[in-house]
């Protein structure tokens, strides 16, 4: 595969500053200036970032309540994200979506969403449309290892694979369904040998290695849009958090979690850029630097941003009425 | 005017609107070869492709939520669900998805989906078969309710909903299915939102819809044999629902009888009920009647079905004691 140097610097930064977008987020819910919840997808830059790069521009993509970093991967404004955690007007949701409710279907973002496995069958849906409409676009479908035990995971693939739709399922285990691992939820833990039961093409790699998950995507992704159906990309990584803002996460083994602190998605990034020659240390600490910038400004835009008018607050229910 | 069967005058607004808007696809169980469990749907696969008028596995919870991306995305899905009591299992995807993406998303998302589901009891099938489950849907803000009681409501209201950009749930009526009517000719709709007075009356009100419009309307009937003049409103559209139209008419007559198929408890009725006491308290001079399903599970045996389900006797009596009690 061939890379474009700029290109890779700018998926390095956007890694960068999914990972300080989330630290911001951390600093102000201790302070109190926000509140709601907020589920960190920290060590997961290199899943969100890899699989998006593997796409077209255009492409759609589906997420979960996990989702900072695919939205941000996709290209949302950072500003109106962190708006949306502070519940302002500016946010993408208005501030009636919070952290796990998001969308931009202009840049092809189809959303995220609090109910675990509840976007699999609507990212299939999606991909009906476009078969149907021919428009040679693939969806891109974000879930994790928690979702596949839900049903609704099982009846969207199956229902992706039978009728041949440009679908990936990409699964991003983090071995955690909140507390509960994956063995001790699953008797078969790989989600990609499930799925293989539905006739479906998959593959597992590294979640937390750029490169292996943007080509494993790319790859899928250009064999989904020319017909050859659904795919199922299992890539294995970790969250270097809790569950979510309110989880102490003392479920985990220590040795365990420093292992996959010492393959920090980040580390990895910047150690192959600067191996292979595609980038300096000072390209990668300009990178950062641009990254960190870009948080102060969006969460003084949030801060800054008007509340929302409560007269509102009933706009937009229905189309009709 | 052409007489129609319900189930017919439904198939011709599927027909018409597939006609008119190729974004239009169908989608459930059995519906491409077999037609459907009812037959709505026989043959429509060979005229309109498979791709079309897509079978679906027994999947609601998933081919739901199908319906519900690509209505996101630029189809116009018509969802049948076999049996009402099966769009439990949908659940999720109606009221924490269709109903909820244009709130949340703002103005970029637009939901134009149908649901199609035959409800209610009278044919013998059991508790998993003969549900009215619609209370369930009008608690769920975001989502349209409809349940038309005539052929010509159900093929205009269709086409209303199928063109409307928000998630439409079409509440038929397995009985009515069987019962003819007069059907307009040509393309028309049906608005979606507004009850209908069907029959005129001055002494007692009677709020219905879908089947228990046509009990009502023998009640009715019944009740005329004996001077008592029963106005008969269709609700038509559960929600959102026409307050204004019921109230007009209890501020006339004074006394109301709101009958529905489903359970009494957290129901239709009692939503009706608690509007008019709200909207028209002054004018009420007896107290409003519930007429409903007892809260049981609804039994097979026709017996037990018949006295676990109202009927127009149920409705007629409280109708009676009202104008004769106050």
């Amino acid at each position: 595969m061939n890379y474009d140097r700029s290109e890779l610097l700018k998926h390095y930064r956007t890694m960068v500053l999914i990972r300080s977008f989330e630290e911001a987020l951390d600093g102000l819910f201790g302070q109190g200036v926000i509140t709601g919840t907020s589920h960190f997808c920290m060590g997961q830059e290199a899943s969100a970032m890899g699989s998006i790069a593997g796409l077209r521009p255009d492409d759609l993509v589906t997420s979960n309540h996990r989702g900072h970093g695919h939205f941000l991967a996709k290209g949302a404004d950072s500003r109106r994200v962190m708006a949306e955690l502070f519940g302002k007007a500016t946010g993408y949701s208005g501030g009636r979506g919070g952290s796990q409710h998001m969308a931009d279907f202009s840049i092809g973002f189809l959303g995220s969403n609090g109910i675990t496995g509840g976007m699999t069958p609507i990212a299939t849906g999606a991909a009906l449309s476009q078969k149907l409409l021919h428009t040679g676009k693939v969806v891109l479908c974000f879930f994790g290892d928690g979702a596949s035990g839900q049903g609704t995971f099982h009846e969207a693939v199956n229902m992706g694979t039978t009728w041949e739709l440009p679908i990936l399922y990409l699964c991003e285990n983090n071995q955690y369904a909140m507390s509960t691992p994956t063995r001790q939820a699953f008797k078969q833990p790989s989600v990609a040998e499930r799925a293989k039961g539905y006739g479906l093409t998959t593959s597992v790699v590294d979640g937390n290695d750029y490169f292996a998950v943007r080509k494993a995507v790319h790859d899928a992704a250009e064999r989904s849009r020319v017909g050859e159906g659904a795919f199922l990309i299992e890539a294995m990584t970790y969250r270097l958090c809790g569950h979510s803002k309110s989880d102490a996460c003392e479920y985990r083994p220590e040795e365990e979690e420093q292992a996959w602190a010492a393959r920090d998605p980040l580390l990895l990034m910047a150690e192959r850029l600067k191996q292979e020659g595609l980038a300096t240390e000072t390209d990668l600490e300009q990178a950062r630097a641009e990254a960190y910038q870009e948080i102060e400004a969006a969460v003084q835009f949030a801060r800054e941003s008007p509340e929302p008018d409560p007269q509102t607050v009933a706009d937009n229910l229905l189309v009709t009425f | 005017m052409a007489e129609l069967f319900y189930s017919h005058a439904i198939r011709q607004a599927l027909e018409e609107e597939m006609a008119r808007d190729e974004r239009v696809i169908l989608m459930g169980e059995d519906i491409a070869g077999y037609g459907g469990a009812f037959k709505l749907t026989a043959g429509m696969a060979d005229k309109y492709g498979a791709d079309r008028v897509r079978n679906t596995p027994i999947s609601e919870g998933g081919f739901v939520g199908v319906a519900v991306g690509a209505a996101l995305t630029g189809l116009r899905p018509v969802v049948e669900i076999m049996f009402m009591d099966f769009l439990t299992l949908a659940m999720d995807q109606l009221a924490n998805h269709a109903a909820k993406l244009r709130y949340q998303f703002g103005e970029q998302a637009r939901v134009p989906m149908v649901l199609r589901t035959p409800a209610g009891a009278g044919r013998g099938y059991g508790p998993t078969h003969s549900q009215s489950l619609e209370k369930w849907l009008v608690a769920t803000p975001g989502l349209i309710v409809v349940a038309p009681s005539t052929a010509e409501d159900a093929k205009g209201l269709l086409k209303s909903a199928i063109r409307c950009d928000d998630p439409v749930v079409f509440i038929e009526s397995k009985i009515l299915y069987g019962r003819r009517g007069e059907v307009p000719e040509g393309d028309y709709t049906v608005p979606l939102g507004e009850a209908k007075v069907v029959r005129h009356g001055e002494d007692v009100t009677i709020v219905a819809y879908s089947r228990m419009t046509e009990e009502a309307l023998k009640a009715a009937e019944a009740l005329a044999k004996y001077d008592i003049a029963a106005e008969v409103i269709d609700l038509r559209t559960l929600a959102p629902m026409d307050t204004d139209t019921v109230a007009a008419s209890v501020e006339k007559t004074g006394r109301v009888v709101v009958a529905e198929e489903g359970h009494m408890t957290g129901g239709i009725a009692a939503e009706v009920v608690a509007r008019i006491v709200e909207s028209c308290f002054d004018y009420l001079q007896a107290p409003p009647t519930r007429i409903a399903a007892m809260d049981i599970p609804v039994p097979a045996s026709p017996v037990l079905e018949r006295a676990a389900t109202p009927d127009w006797e149920d409705i007629g009596r409280a109708a009676a004691e009202l104008v004769q009690k106050y």
